[in-house]
């Protein structure tokens, strides 16, 4: 097992040095996810506008790699339509699920493509998908309840 | 490093690990196995896997209503897996062994039957340092019958704090369950003593025996407790098998758990009457052939004998602790000192996340438990979401502790923590 493909310094840095951490205001709705079998926690807070991200801040207690990956993919997915996140989010899972398989595709997941490694160790695999997790969630009751306001 | 310490067991470990094939495991990279996980379950020896293989080989049928020649050695081989376990722990009367699924599901009983005669006003007290399986099903018994959750606190070394214990044990207070041996902070608990004053106020004492149990002698006929728990996994038996023993007035007087076959009397659509204990709390097919596998569990144990093994856990502990206050940026979770402390050691590295600590280790065959270690309120006591936990049994070696040494400054290396 190479630690070198799993702690890439990508992945330390953004631990490091988080983006968008720090809940901020204003937001639309935030979520709360939890790995019930590890501890790790996150809190995301999304704006949307219209249909496009306007704003994801988080604050996480985790492991480098649940806070890295949720740093990232803040990053991957503010300014764009939902649609693009969410399609960039399949790209994300699909590498995760790869078992070190899939060659990722740097066009869409940037930054994301460092945890490629994290594929090969199959108890983080969830760590990298929890912010993923939470901002999808968060995105879709945002979503529900915009469209919500629109039929009032 | 080794010789800079010294170590003294009165365990064989070469003969011992030799009874444990996967001990001499290679992992990947090379690395020779070091299991330091045996809190959350042990390593089995070959002596345990035989029993079964023999049970489900030659002897295997159903119990009790099997009216064959292969039934009847399996009621046998089953029966006889009680009578071991009540030997092993000083029960008098085997009928006050109840066999469950594991650890969690005999509190749950517990917290069930006894649950069923709580009412509002009536107070349960059990500890801050409770696994969660000795504290979710309190809230749920107390939530059923209005009756109110209350607990001990844990001091800043890690030991229970007893100081409002008058205030907690009242007439009020009808049940109070306690974990004996800490499976996050590793404390010892003073049981015998909170029993005498819980039994004065007339209150039902509930054990959490799995770190205990499989550490250190256990006799309930001088303890002064009314149920104890223990797991079969965790003692070097199978999984899929708990143990409940009960005071056997305690046991006749309560209600049934699960409803099913085995655990009845006669049963009419209008009603049914319930079979005595243990039957009435054993619903359904038991864990036969894991009956079998504790019951060569607790033989293999009695064998090397469990004064021998507390002493080497002792032992282990105290190397354990001092080789891990040389690692810089440690903070251990739980007594500091090796008095009172079971074989589990928790601690946190100064700017390395658990999972990330267990990651590193674990590439180098160290496998250790990272997070809550199911139980999150004691990390919230001490400010802690998570911590990273070494545990260990007759098997561990002083060497295995050293490689653990050796890898938290590897870790602390890898992440460039100063």
């Amino acid at each position: 097992m190479q630690l070198d493909s799993l702690y890439q310094e990508i992945i330390l840095d953004h631990y490091r040095t988080p983006h968008h951490a720090g809940l901020a205001d204003p937001y639309d709705v935030e979520v709360h996810h939890v790995n019930p079998s590890c501890g790790d926690e996150v809190t995301l807070r999304v704006e949307l506008d219209g249909d496009t991200v306007k704003g994801v801040t988080h604050h996480s207690v985790g492991c480098s790699i649940s806070q890295a990956a949720t740093s990232v993919m803040s990053d991957l997915v503010i300014g764009k339509p939902v649609t693009e996140g969410m399609a960039t989010y399949e790209k994300f899972l699909e590498l995760m699920q790869g078992r070190g398989n899939v060659e990722p595709d740097e066009e869409v997941l940037e930054d994301g493509v460092a945890f490629a490694g994290v594929a090969q160790f199959p108890a983080r695999v969830k760590c990298a998908l929890l912010g993923w997790s939470a901002w999808r969630d968060a995105t879709a009751q945002a979503l529900a309840a915009n469209e919500g306001v629109k039929n009032a | 490093m080794t010789d800079a310490r010294t170590f003294s067991s009165p365990l064989d470990l070469q003969s011992v690990r030799a009874d444990f094939p996967i001990l001499s495991r290679e992992l990947a990279s090379g690395f020779p196995l070091v299991y330091l996980d045996s809190a959350n379950s042990s390593q089995k020896p070959r002596q345990v896997v035989q029993a079964i293989e023999d049970h489900y080989l030659i002897h295997n049928a159903n119990v009790a209503r099997a009216m064959h020649q292969l039934g009847a050695e399996a009621t046998a081989a089953y029966e006889g897996g009680r009578d071991k376990v009540a030997a092993f722990i000083g029960a008098t009367n085997r009928d006050e062994i109840v066999f469950t699924k594991n650890a969690s599901e005999a509190l749950n009983l517990a917290a069930h039957t006894l649950g069923a005669g709580l009412q509002p006003g009536d107070v349960v007290v059990i500890s801050e340092m409770e696994h969660h399986s000795n504290i979710v099903p309190w809230q749920l018994a107390c939530e059923r019958t209005g009756a109110t959750l209350k607990w001990f606190g844990v001091t800043e070394d890690g030991r229970l704090d007893l100081s409002n214990l008058d205030e907690l044990l009242t007439e009020q207070t009808k049940v109070v369950a306690l974990t004996w041996v800490s499976n996050a902070l590793g404390t010892i608990n003073p049981i015998a003593d909170i029993a005498v004053k819980a039994k004065a106020v007339g209150a039902t004492v509930v054990v959490d025996a799995s770190q205990a149990v499989p550490q250190f002698p256990v006799d309930v006929s001088t303890l002064g407790v009314d149920i104890l728990v223990f797991t079969g996994h965790k003692a070097v038996g199978p999984t899929g098998i708990g143990v409940l023993w009960g005071r056997y007035e305690l046991l006749a007087e309560l209600p049934p758990f699960l409803g099913g076959g085995e655990m009845i009397e006669v049963v009419r659509m209008t009603g049914s009457t319930y079979a005595p204990p243990p039957a009435r709390f054993e619903a359904g097919t038991p864990p036969i052939a894991q009956a079998v596998g504790l019951g060569a569990a607790l033989d293999y144990l009695s064998g090397i004998g469990m004064d021998k093994i507390a002493a080497h856990e002792h032992a282990i502990v105290e190397y354990a602790l001092e080789g891990l206050k040389t690692v810089k940026g440690l903070k251990l979770l739980g007594p500091a000192d090796a008095a009172d402390h079971g074989g589990a050691i928790s601690f946190e590295l100064a700017g390395v996340h658990p999972h990330d600590v267990s990651t590193v280790l674990d590439t180098r065959g160290i496998a250790v438990r990272a997070g809550h270690h199911c139980a999150r309120p004691v990390h919230e006591r001490f400010g802690m979401q998570s911590s990273t936990r070494a545990s260990f049994y007759l098997y561990t070696t002083p060497g295995e502790i050293d490689a653990l040494v050796d890898g938290l400054e590897f870790v602390r290396s890898f992440f460039k923590v100063d």
